[in-house]
């Protein structure tokens, strides 16, 4: 039997079933389309947050202070150390050869107020650094100056949503702004960052470490941000970083290091499991076609009894007919799996133009899962349709009317 | 031709054994025209199976073509059916979803056969039985007398050398009835060796040889 006289039955025959056929197509279809969608957000969200933090710079190292005993888990955000890191450690690590911007670090909360307008904001004592480190972008004015970073100094950046909250109605450039009970000078604002890892430089405003410490009554840092001057010295500067601060920690090795490189691999690692277990969970809706692929084939079978049996009469093996059953449930598959990209393509699409902020992409190997797969459970459950007819005694099959 | 040699062929019902064939032994030499009479259960359908190698016998040995063919694979069979052996049936046995022409192409597409000569035979065939007309109908357009015309034209259309007929008339009325046999025995003319099973003494009797089947055994 040629192949494409096996294909041109098992069309026929499908054909000769439109609404089951198109039943088990839809089926199928849905079950596709689910996985390609989860699949595609998954890897999108994956995907998104791994370039929010290589936007950072992959040559981020943040300094922790204090050191727990890391078991897998988040890092820790809060030291449990009673040496703090201070200004004078993150002055002694520009000795580090490998280090191109250091950036202290000191926030809290505070009221900030203007002309009678006030509220409660987050306030990110740093230095010129910041900037550099943090990769932000200056609408008006300037950014803090580059100066000793004990010395304290009334200015302030302020982020746009703090500029339109608490300046609407004139330029915030110049104007005092009130942080508790000390005056700031705005020298900058910033432009609109968005949320950048739950930071939200919109909502910030961003004074001198030195002020911060003083304003906060504190002379620990939350963190040190120090960018290393390339990727492969990353490592050099991490022993250096540990051997600068062990030195001024009385020999204590009391701090935490966290890598731009660390945090995206874990991050990568978390997001495709979870991309896996919500595929895995669409993964069920194709099984779920299978068996209604089978289920169909079986009625198929049970119809066409008399045919099988005749087919037998004129000489067909059963190999042939097998072939001729698994060609029905496969083309059957086929063209759910067909139906279930384009109906998953239309899903994502219509997200994009919901998100555009969210880039959604249906990765290609994606795509040729989701056919591969469903073409093998189409065949799977095929088989023991397809073994049925072929085992179908001819007499008995002929004497069936 | 045909040879079958002691052939018996019993079936289980519960406890009970039937002996559907009782020990069977017969010659039909080539283009003989044999018809096979008997009262229903009397084993002469299981005759015709056996013959049809659709069913294997429980002992006994069957020679066509001089080969043994008892022992084979289920496959083999197949093949040796679709070679030599065309069947006509009671209920025309047509696949309702194709056309006449498609309905007798089957055999052909089973054999592997390609396509353009597949066209020429059928075109041709269908003459042969006088439907060149009907050749794209389904079955559900076709009146009784040429649904087993199409089904006869797909016995010949491998050219079998053997033609099984199992109760060929017995759902058309009297006048096409006598166009199928008339039909069958021309093709009996040219050289087919046919077999034809029925109830109907007066159709039995245009054999020139006529066998009784009763409880499984030839009555002579």
């Amino acid at each position: 039997m040629l192949f494409k006289d096996t294909l041109i039955q098992a069309i026929g025959a499908i054909s000769a079933q439109r609404l089951r056929a198109a039943l088990i197509i839809l089926a199928m279809g849905i079950g596709v389309a689910s996985v390609t969608v989860l699949t595609a957000l998954g890897e999108s969200a994956r995907s998104y947050i791994v370039n929010e933090f290589e936007a950072l710079g992959t040559h981020l190292v943040i300094v922790l202070p204090g050191r727990t005993e890391t078991t897998g888990g988040q890092p820790p955000l809060f030291g449990e150390t009673p040496r703090d890191l201070t200004l004078e450690d993150a002055e002694a690590l520009s000795r580090s050869h490998h280090i191109a911007a250091i950036a202290p670090l000191t926030i809290g909360s505070a009221p900030v107020s203007t002309q009678g307008l006030e509220r409660e904001t987050n306030i990110f004592g740093s230095t010129y650094a910041l900037r550099r480190v943090r990769h932000l972008t200056i609408a008006q004015g300037s950014f803090l100056p580059k100066m000793d970073a004990n010395k304290a100094m009334p200015v302030c950046v302020i982020g746009q949503t703090v500029r339109e909250q608490l300046f609407a109605e004139q330029p915030a450039l110049g104007q005092w702004l009130r942080i508790n009970d000390r005056r700031f000078r705005v020298i900058g604002v910033l432009a609109s960052e968005g949320q950048s890892i739950g930071v939200d430089f919109d909502e910030m405003v961003i004074i001198p470490v030195a002020s911060a410490q003083a304003l906060f009554d504190t002379r620990s840092l939350f963190r040190i941000l120090v960018e290393t001057k390339s990727k492969q010295s990353m490592y050099q500067a991490i022993d250096e970083i540990n051997s600068i601060i062990k030195a001024r920690h009385e020999g204590e090795d009391d701090i935490t290091l966290i890598t731009q490189d660390s945090v995206v691999n874990t991050f990568d690692k978390i997001l495709a499991v979870l991309t896996l277990a919500v595929v895995s969970i669409a993964g069920i809706s194709l099984v779920v076609a299978g068996v209604l692929v089978m289920n169909v084939m079986l009625v198929s079978v049970t119809q066409r009894t008399a045919e099988v049996g005749l087919l037998k009469a004129l000489g067909a093996t059963q190999r042939q007919l097998q072939g001729l059953f698994l060609t029905e449930a496969a083309i059957l598959s086929l063209a759910g799996a067909v139906l279930g990209l384009l109906l998953g393509q239309a899903t994502l699409a219509t997200l994009e133009a919901a998100y555009p902020n969210f880039p959604v992409q249906l990765p290609a190997w994606a795509l040729l899962a989701a056919l591969g797969v469903s073409l093998f459970t189409g065949l799977v459950f095929g088989v023991l349709p397809a073994r049925k007819a072929a085992k179908l005694n001819p007499i008995a099959a002929l004497a069936k009317k | 031709m045909i040879q079958l040699k002691n052939i018996h062929r019993t079936f289980q019902v519960g406890e009970q054994t039937v002996r559907a064939l009782n020990d069977i032994s017969l010659t039909i030499n080539k283009g003989e025209y044999v018809s096979v009479m008997g009262p229903s259960g009397s084993g002469k359908s299981t005759l015709l199976n056996v013959i049809a190698l659709l069913d294997k016998p429980s002992s006994g040995r069957y020679l066509l073509n001089n080969q043994d063919v008892t022992q084979r694979s289920d496959d083999e069979l197949a093949k040796i059916r679709r070679e030599n052996i065309g069947f006509v049936f009671q209920f025309f046995h047509l696949i309702p979803r194709l056309s006449a022409a498609e309905n007798i192409e089957m055999p052909m597409i089973l054999a592997g056969i390609a396509v353009k000569e597949r066209k020429l035979r059928v075109v041709q065939t269908l003459a042969s039985v006088n439907l060149q007309d009907r050749a794209q109908h389904r079955p559900d357009q076709l009146s009784g007398g040429q649904l087993q015309r199409v089904a006869i034209a797909r016995a010949m259309i491998m050219r079998p050398e053997i033609l099984l007929a199992d109760e060929p008339t017995g759902n058309l009325d009297s006048k096409s009835g006598t166009e199928i046999i008339e039909l069958l025995e021309n093709l009996n003319r040219q050289g087919v060796t046919l077999m034809i099973i029925t109830h109907d003494q007066a159709l039995g009797d245009r054999a020139p040889r006529q066998i009784r089947i009763v409880d499984g055994q030839i009555a002579q």
